[in-house]
């Protein structure tokens, strides 16, 4: 591989100020406007939930009326899927593809611009609805009928907004299928890719067959609310629950659309701090398919208290509790992975492993959730607020920054501050179990979720709530301070800082020259990693 | 396996802390069969839970411990294991199919609505509740008793803070109640932890669910669908009474329903004041429509019309009047005379009151509206 050529080549084409990132058609450009959207619309969707854990405190309303708690709680769940964890996945996708391949750059570079300057329009238009009469849509993420053909015109724009974040995914996802699937360096068979691109892949295939079910379910929503159909409106003949059902069609492969990825980079991140190879590749992959395909066969274990027939609700069990094995299996290959390594632990393996430990929690909670009887006592209540931010925060979320760490010096090209990474990690990790932990026993006491004001016997656990909160919160703007300053300067990585590293990306120089791999790396080894 | 065991451990864990335990950490006293058998189930499910997470991550510390780079440990190169692989696929997959078993036979049983004593058919409403025994057409309104400036002042003072009701459901002990739950406007839910059953109540459509209470008491719940502004302040209490003290409180409701639509059809042909219509109007005002119109009529700009200089409020009596009796379809706006939630004295009552205050001041005789008025609607 002629690296000499390909790090001199091409510097001087990058041109600079806000034109260069309106036009950019690099991959790493866009992965990087990628990740600093979904850092901002991470910052602002948990501002919101401060806000919610501000009036949560105490009993009795303090701060917010329970109109504005309502849009609170709905824009948090919007913004921080639709804005702040597919975004950064998508972000990992366009920096990581291309460089663990082998890629000079994705298949549809100027698609990949598109893709990305829909999410800034998306986005304000989902914000300024705070800001119209009314309010922002109040009636929850999963926009419910009737509820939601009752609200006024932030309702319609929150519904174009989705329109537009779910184009931004197709269109992305196409993309990162086409490039996997075509731009991969000769000799690296499918068997042999990154179980990154591997869980990419996949994640792309989920996308590309349910983000079209969310957008003609919201365009029902909309026809439902200003020309007169009634799909969802049983006067006319329509019915509410089929809203739920198609919603949840999209839904359920969505909640794995945010943890094929979290799962791809955590089993990227173990084997190199514990210098060994992955365990099971093989049965990784599998894992995930089918994770995958049985995504598309339990939607409605979010509508056990709908009223299900009997038999609906066992089907919906059992398909259920089966995703258990194939998670199951990855976590098991995940600790046999570290078993008898040489286990380091910097910043991103704290990230990786606390992953592994906290999502395996809210797997188990969703095991429980997953058992009709006990489902009956729990739906609707804090218990699944618990166990859905141990999913996408302990899940997704902390693979996103565990990632953000790991690959940071090969995009700054500078080390970020350990030390202030290892304080970033343990203040995360505590705090998200003080905010989160206790909504477990609050949803088992009987505290629904989504109330602006509860009774005084919650009232313990929610001030603890709220306190861990805040302290998870204010430890991100540490995290943002970190990466600044490892933008800024900082030790020199070198080509490959972590010395159990095996990917192709480091084998280029950090930060990586603007055009890389322009003719295709040679694989040296025949490991699935593709290069030993 | 016994599913006492893992109760019994429980109980070791969580007894020694007496003030622990008033804490709540875990699903409320059950109060019918149904609900022990869950509470149980989720013990058992909890233990097993905890026990594979102890199998998984005990090893996963030791290694991290025990191999660590900084003490110099090379790692091992392995790479797969069939055998292994092969056992913790199947192992979990029988696990399952233990926890399994017992939630269908109780899915079962709690799907059986057959041979009920009596039913009951809810409606959710935003926001309260409305129950009809339906086996004697005895109907009543339930509606949050915690007074607003508790919850505005943000000092919550009443012992059942935000679950508490003016007029309980009120059902008999060891019958079997069956539920018809629906709803007029938007998806409710109706959930009585202590009972286990939780029922969305849905527009349109009548589910059905059941229990049977063991021992005389008040089991108090909330909606848990989210349902709008007022989706915190739908509380559901359910008063259990002996078969023979059910019986009595139903005859007693009965004769005084009976009174009640007397002395409404004398009141509908009464001549109130100015004063009188206005004084009841405003009560009713503050527990129908200040939710959504807000106490200073302004409304939520946006979500719900401000009352104050509203058009229809200050125009035509016929007009205001309409709106109230037949509600506005496809908004929170309910038709609080056509579903008999507010009296033809009440009706008159808040709407005099409406024209009359802050600032709207309608000039006589539009300003007033007799009861006669709202009784002559066609219904």
């Amino acid at each position: 591989m002629d690296l000499a050529a390909t790090r001199h080549t091409h510097h001087e084409t990058v041109s600079r100020g806000p034109m260069r990132w309106l036009t950019t058609t690099n991959h790493k450009d866009i992965g990087t406007l990628y990740l600093w959207f979904s850092l901002l619309m991470f910052l602002i969707a948990g501002s919101l939930a401060l806000l919610i854990r501000a009036e949560l405190f105490q009993p009795g309303l303090q701060f917010l009326q329970p109109a504005f708690f309502n849009q609170l709680t709905t824009m948090h769940g919007l913004l921080m899927i639709f804005g702040a964890i597919m975004p950064a996945f998508v972000g990992f996708a366009n920096w990581q593809v291309p460089l663990m391949i082998g890629a000079p750059d994705m298949a549809f570079p100027r698609l990949n611009n598109w893709s990305f300057w829909l999410l800034p329009a998306a986005a304000c238009l989902m914000l300024s609805s705070f800001f119209v009469p009314g309010g922002a849509a109040a009636a929850g993420w999963t926009m419910y009928p009737p509820l939601y053909i009752q609200g006024g015109i932030a309702y319609d724009m929150t519904i174009l907004a989705i329109h537009l974040m779910g184009l931004s995914s197709i269109l992305g996802a196409i993309n990162i299928i086409t490039t996997i699937l075509n731009l991969r360096t000769p000799g690296m068979t499918l068997m042999k890719m990154p179980i990154f691109v591997w869980t990419w892949l996949i994640t792309a295939y989920l996308l590309v067959a349910v983000m079209p079910v969310l957008a003609s379910v919201v365009t029902m929503l909309l026809t439902d609310r200003h020309f007169g159909t009634h799909f969802f409106d049983a006067a006319g003949g329509g019915d509410p629950v089929m809203f739920q059902h198609l919603f949840w069609f999209f839904g359920h492969p969505e909640v794995y659309i945010m943890i094929l990825p979290a799962f791809g980079i955590v089993s990227t991140i173990l084997p190199t701090f514990a210098r060994k190879p992955l365990f099971g590749y093989v049965s990784m992959v599998y894992a995930v398919a089918s994770i995958a395909i049985l995504s598309f066969l339990v939607w409605a274990h979010h509508m056990f208290t709908t009223g299900l027939p009997a038999g609906g609700q066992i089907f919906f069990m059992y398909s259920t509790m089966l995703i258990a094995i194939p998670t199951g299996v990855k976590v098991f290959n995940w600790v046999a992975t570290l078993w008898r390594g040489a286990n380091s632990f910097e910043t991103p393996m704290l990230f990786a492993l606390a992953m592994v430990c906290l999502f395996t929690i809210g797997g188990f909670s969703g095991l429980v959730l997953a058992i009709v009887p006990i489902d009956v006592q729990l739906q609707d209540t804090y218990y699944v607020v618990a166990h859905f931010h141990y999913v996408l925060f302990a899940g997704a979320a902390m693979s996103i920054l565990g990632g953000v760490y790991y690959w940071l010096p090969k995009w700054t090209g500078h080390m970020y501050d350990e030390r202030l990474g290892q304080i970033h990690f343990w203040l995360t990790a505590i705090a998200f179990n003080v905010t989160f932990f206790p909504m477990h026993f609050l949803g088992l006491v009987g505290m629904p979720r989504r109330i602006p004001d509860y009774a005084p016997q919650f009232a313990d656990f929610n001030m603890l709530a709220s306190i861990g909160a805040f302290v998870l919160g204010a430890s991100q703007l540490l995290f943002l301070y970190t990466v600044i300053k490892c933008i800024r300067g900082g030790a020199p990585a070198g080509d490959k800082p972590w010395e159990g590293a095996t990917t192709l990306e480091w084998t280029l120089s950090s930060p990586p020259p603007y055009h890389s791999f322009t003719t295709p790396p040679v694989l040296t080894t025949d490991t699935p990693h593709g290069l030993a | 396996m016994s599913r006492g065991m893992p109760f019994v451990a429980v109980a070791i864990v969580l007894a020694p802390g007496g003030a622990l335990a008033e804490l709540g950490f875990n699903l409320p006293p059950p109060a019918t069969g149904i609900a022990r058998e869950i509470y149980d189930l989720h013990t058992l499910v909890l233990w097993i839970c905890v026990g594979i997470f102890a199998v998984v991550f005990l090893p996963m510390f030791y290694t991290l411990w025990r191999h660590r780079k900084a003490k110099g440990h090379v790692a091992a190169s392995f790479r797969d294991n069939t055998r292994l692989e092969v056992l913790w696929t199947i192992v979990p997959a029988l696990i399952l199919v233990g926890m399994a078993w017992p939630a269908t036979n109780l899915i079962l049983a709690m799907k059986n609505v057959g041979d009920s004593d009596l039913t009951i058919k809810v409606t959710g409403r935003q926001w309260q509740w409305e129950y009809e025994y339906l086996d004697d057409g005895l109907r009543l309104v339930s509606t949050l008793a915690t007074p607003r400036r508790e919850i505005d002042g943000g000092n919550p003072r009443s012992a059942h803070y935000l679950l508490e009701v003016d007029r309980p459901l009120v059902v008999p002990t060891n019958r079997k109640v069956r539920l018809v739950v629906t709803a007029t406007d938007v998806i409710h839910s109706w959930w009585i932890p202590a009972f286990g059953i939780k029922q969305d109540a849905i527009p349109g459509f009548i589910k059905e669910a059941w229990f049977r209470v063991e021992a005389p008491g008040t089991y108090r719940g909330q909606c848990v669908e989210l349902c709008g502004i007022g989706h915190a302040f739908m509380p559901i209490v359910v008063e259990a009474l002996p078969p023979e003290k059910f019986a009595a409180w139903k005859n007693e409701q009965m004769t005084a329903t009976k009174n009640a639509t007397a002395a409404a059809q004398t009141a509908a042909n009464a001549t109130l004041s100015l004063t009188e219509l206005t004084t009841r109007g405003e009560q009713v005002y503050n527990a129908n429509c200040a939710a959504c119109h807000q106490p200073t009529g302004l409304g939520i700009p946006g979500a719900f019309p401000a009352l104050d200089g509203s058009a229809i409020v200050t125009g035509p009596v016929a007009a205001h009047l309409d709106r109230i009796f037949n509600g506005k379809p496809g908004t929170a706006m309910t038709a609080f005379g056509k579903l008999k939630l507010l009296s033809d004295l009440d009706i008159a009552a808040v709407v005099t009151f409406e024209r009359n205050s802050w600032h709207n001041h309608v000039t006589a005789p539009d300003n007033l509206v007799q009861p006669a008025e709202v009784a002559a609607l066609p219904r």
